[in-house]
């Protein structure tokens, strides 16, 4: 087992490129999951029952399926009834999908967690919904739901090699394409390897910030 | 029209792979969260930044790049793993990374007065861990350990891409041969959800068991 620094310093503008494709994953994924979890808690929370109902089993679905799978279903099946995505797009769709199951249990504990008695007060003070929402449920149900959003961001974020199996051409693929032409895989893999073991305990040290910021105030 | 008969025990013979690697994966993973867990809570310090260099590795890269890095790195390293041996230690050790989180976390919950009483007992640490923390320990831990099975078995979707021949895997074969993508997917989200909803069903009622007699005891 040799290592080529020569090698590294070379293969290190192509990976470089893969990790903004990354990144724009990511972000445009956080995005969209945080869209459609917010679509799935409303539809859960306020729709009528059967529709209510509906959802659940959607979200059970998708929670309960391989983002892998999902991704080939939609790079895959979708074209077969006319609906052509580029790779890249149809990775964020399955991202965006996959991670907003799981955003829309975090707004429904988040706001679940605001006690009865506020929603009450706020109807005696004679507020209107939309005052309730914006000036008593919002503010308290959103704050406890940062860490866990950003926990998601990060695990998002560590899934976004799949989608080189979508042939988007992200630092996963780049890695890939470069071990298989030079039939050197030691430094591309333990490269990628090594940025996303940077980027996570960089962004796990975030993630305390946030979670002593927004800890719940009997916990301070 | 297709002949799809062939192809059906083409996806069962898949669907017995992802139920092998699933199954192989969480035993190694369950032996991993228990050591590295009660690592994290040692009295030494090099057993615990063991521990915590072991958590933080697996949890900071996704389980397909350590794959990756399994199947084909460490063949340079003398270390030649076939594809099953590289898929299930690189989904056992990832999902036993979590798992040590969990029961630290389990094992710290436990009240300080149990961990007194032990000590007016004159338990020593050791035999305190076996015969009483870790008993009560093991109720808090097994929702998690529920969803991360899941996560794992999801988790095994990505073995497909060292052309190990799982349920993914044959999906793909299936999809090469016929051209017809729908039924071999849809095929597949159904079985992985079919999969997902035993692992549920299951570890609650292995939940129930593990709580019985423990009714009003905890809050």
């Amino acid at each position: 087992m040799d290592w080529d620094w020569n090698f590294v310093w070379q293969i290190m503008p192509l990976l470089l490129d893969g990790l903004k494709i990354t990144f724009l994953a990511t972000v445009l994924g956080a995005g969209l999951a945080a869209v459609v979890g917010l679509v799935f808690a409303i539809l859960r929370i306020a729709a009528p029952r059967p529709i209510a109902k509906l959802t659940s089993f959607v979200v059970e679905f998708i929670r309960g399926t391989p983002l892998l799978v999902q991704l080939y279903f939609i790079f895959y099946v979708l074209p077969d009834v006319g609906v052509r995505l580029p790779p890249l797009l149809a990775g964020v769709i399955g991202l965006g999908l996959h991670y907003g199951t799981y955003v829309a249990e975090v707004y429904r504990g988040g706001i679940e967690n605001v006690p009865r008695g506020q929603w009450e007060a706020a109807k005696a003070t004679n507020l209107t919904s939309r005052q309730t929402w914006i000036h008593v449920v919002l503010p308290q149900a959103v704050p406890p739901m940062i860490p866990a959003l950003a926990n998601y961001l990060i695990g998002m974020f560590k899934e976004t090699p799949l989608l080189s199996a979508v042939t988007v051409l992200e630092l996963m693929n780049q890695a890939k394409i470069v071990a298989n032409s030079s039939y050197r895989y030691i430094e591309p893999m333990t490269l990628v390897g090594v940025f996303f073991l940077i980027m996570s305990l960089v962004s796990v040290f975030f993630l305390r910030l946030l979670e002593e910021r927004f800890a719940p105030v009997e916990e301070r | 029209m297709i002949d799809w008969s062939g192809y059906i025990t083409l996806i069962l013979q898949g669907a017995f792979v992802t139920l092998e690697l699933t199954i192989m994966a969480s035993i190694l993973a369950v032996i991993m969260a228990f050591v590295a867990g009660l690592s994290r809570v040692s009295k030494y310090f090099p057993i615990r930044a063991l521990a915590t260099a072991y958590i933080e590795f697996f949890r900071g890269t996704s389980v397909f790049v350590q794959l990756f890095w399994a199947y084909f790195v460490l063949p340079f390293a003398g270390i030649e793993l076939t594809p099953l041996q590289a898929g299930v230690s690189a989904l056992g050790l990832n999902a036993g990374a979590y798992g040590a989180e969990v029961v630290r976390g389990a094992i710290k919950a436990i009240g300080r007065d149990q961990r007194e009483a032990c000590v007016a007992l004159n338990l020593s640490r050791s035999q305190a861990m076996r015969h009483v923390i870790i008993p009560q320990a093991i109720p808090l831990i097994l929702p998690t350990f529920g969803n991360l099975a899941i996560e794992l078995l999801k988790g095994t979707a990505v073995v497909s891409l060292i052309s190990l021949s799982d349920l993914t895997f044959q999906a793909q074969v299936v999809r090469a041969q016929t051209g017809s993508t729908l039924v071999p997917f849809g095929t597949i989200l159904l079985i992985y959800f079919l999969m997902a909803l035993a692992i549920s069903y299951g570890m609650r009622w292995i939940e129930g068991r593990a709580t019985r007699g423990l009714d009003g005891m905890r809050t």
